[in-house]
């Protein structure tokens, strides 16, 4: 006790931890406390019964569906475009790196009716893909395009400091002993952007699975097909039913947790390479 | 080193970034402009200046302000005890300053909803006093301050962290009180990194739809942010106004974008 007494010589550690600690209580514990309470008063069998309705089954199958897709295309784009921005110089470079951003910037409703007007079938890019056959908005491509809107920049963000942090004479090393770009790249890069690359893509996906403004507009929201778990979620609280919106609510915090805890594992091995392997 | 073979490479995947971003972060930037203009200058100022929409813009604002109020407040406080001292929970507290970050903004309106509404414990005595929180004002702003909770203080930890406790220390031994310490010593190492944390708390908090969206009670002129003003406007087939609502979020958005780089490039520099 002394001994950790004598360690705290610069003031307001208990101010601040009372400040921090009050604020943490009000905005984040006690809701969350009031989630845990309302769930305890739950039977578990209406539980099982509400998440295993078949419109609900449904929905987790389309929200993890896109959003995995999304995310995966993220994960290879996000490494291009962290790749492109870290190792190239070319004209609007400066532009680029701030526009990866927009998708944090811009809110989510706004993305969600452009992209809409953008894809339908008399919108810029629809008519396009219309020509061909191929229907984006209010179909499962149109929800998967607005996640890989909205997760882009996780990847990104991710994979950039690590390869600024990336020493270029290993590759050159490894060129001056002969071995191919493609070796070079899987050998000696893709290792240590491998777990950032990890890292994003959880983040992503996290984001996704719980995204709500952006995809309502461009899903169309058929029941079966084109209807995410958030929206089942709003529709049942728009009806007052609060007991069945927390239940499938509870699925998704245990999956999003699940993603939190992975992705903390990834960014463990991450900050080991950005702050050296001494620390 | 360099040869044909890898300069093709290079501006293949320049093409394909340059594409990507075309498509996908500059194409519905103009869309948004365009389709508020569609029908010419008249039509998007009437929009603009439609007493919904102004009553939106204030709530909106009214919203963002007080939610980078406090999480500023609780950023520096919570950056500030994590990084200077060694407590235990210290890790199981900053897991749960990450929450909210990690909900769907559905489930963020949802555990409010339980909180403060109708079958809550605590909602007899709300109105006793005569307080409503759902579906009111408080409740859009409660919102808004728990999707953008961690914002100002995570970016102000790594920073914090970094740069250690030797330099407070040494001015606590010399007599420095706390608010000196931090006003001359700490802040001007967190300047840039605060400051982007402001911009990003802002962004988001301006933006927010989900979690808003189920605690506004969705009244026009009274619990309408600029964001729920857009949906209902999209959804009633008026598209013209909806566009020419967004394109102020969208003029609020690059403009945090420059910001946000500006901040971004002093900070590099200032290191």
């Amino acid at each position: 006790m002394k001994k950790a007494k004598s360690k705290r010589v610069i003031p307001g550690f208990g101010l601040s931890l009372g400040v921090t600690l009050s604020i943490l209580s009000i905005v984040v514990l006690i809701p969350l406390v009031s989630l845990v309470i309302y769930t305890a008063q739950m039977d578990l069998g209406d539980i099982i019964e509400t998440i295993t309705r078949p419109r609900v089954l449904a929905s987790f199958k389309v929200s993890f569906l896109t959003a995995l897709t999304a995310s995966l295309i993220n994960a290879v784009m996000g490494v291009i475009l962290a790749w492109v921005l870290v190792r190239y110089q070319f004209p609007g470079k400066r532009i680029l790196d701030g526009m990866i951003e927009l998708p944090f910037a811009l809110p989510t409703a706004v993305a969600g009716i452009s992209l809409t007007a953008l894809t339908t079938d008399t919108g810029l890019i629809g008519s396009v893909f219309d020509k061909i056959g191929i229907k984006i908005a209010y179909t499962k491509i149109g929800i998967t395009v607005a996640l890989i809107f909205i997760g882009i920049p996780f990847v990104v963000r991710a994979v950039q400091p690590i390869l600024e942090k990336l020493d270029s004479s290993y590759e050159e090393a490894a060129g001056m002993l002969g071995a191919n770009r493609k070796k070079i790249f899987r050998k000696i890069i893709l290792p240590e952007i491998f777990p950032a690359a990890l890292t994003g893509f959880g983040l992503a996906l996290g984001r996704c699975i719980g995204e709500y403004g952006s995809v309502v507009f461009i899903a169309g929201n058929m029941p079966y097909e084109t209807e995410i778990t958030p929206l089942i979620i709003m529709s049942e609280l728009q009806e007052y039913d609060y007991a069945s919106a927390t239940a499938i609510a509870l699925v998704m915090l245990i999956f999003s947790f699940a993603i939190l805890f992975a992705v903390n594992l990834a960014q463990a091995r991450n900050s080991r390479i950005i702050n050296g392997g001494s620390k | 080193m360099k040869n044909e073979g890898s300069k093709i490479v290079k501006w293949l995947l320049i093409g394909i970034s340059l594409l990507f971003a075309f498509l996908f972060l500059l194409l519905p930037l103009f869309t948004v402009i365009s389709e508020a203009l569609r029908n010419g200058w008249a039509a998007y100022k009437e929009a603009v200046t439609d007493e919904y929409t102004i009553s939106a813009i204030w709530l909106t604002v009214e919203a963002t302000v007080i939610a980078v109020l406090i999480n500023t407040i609780f950023g520096l406080f919570a950056a500030w005890s994590v990084t200077k001292f060694y407590f235990r929970g210290k890790k199981l507290m900053t897991t749960m300053i990450d929450i909210p970050v990690t909900v769907s903004p559905i489930i963020a309106g949802l555990i409010f909803l339980l909180t403060f509404g109708r079958q809550s414990p605590i909602y007899p005595y709300l109105q006793a006093a005569n307080i409503q929180i759902v579906f009111a004002v408080p409740g859009i702003v409660l919102a808004t301050v728990f999707v953008t909770f961690p914002f100002i203080s995570r970016e102000l930890i790594p920073v914090l962290e970094s740069q250690g406790t030797d330099e407070e220390e040494a001015a606590a031994l010399m007599g420095a009180s706390g608010l000196t310490i931090f006003r001359r010593v700490t802040f001007p190492h967190i300047k840039w990194a605060f400051l982007y944390g402001i911009v990003l708390c802002a962004a988001r908090a301006m933006g927010e739809f989900g979690a808003v969206s189920v605690l506004s009670g969705h009244l026009r002129g009274k619990t309408n942010t600029l964001p729920l003003h857009v949906e209902i406007l999209f959804n009633e087939f008026r598209y013209v106004p909806a566009f020419a609502v967004s394109s102020i979020l969208v003029m609020m958005a690059v403009v945090i974008l420059i910001i946000r780089s500006v901040v971004e490039y002093r900070g590099k520099g200032a290191e």
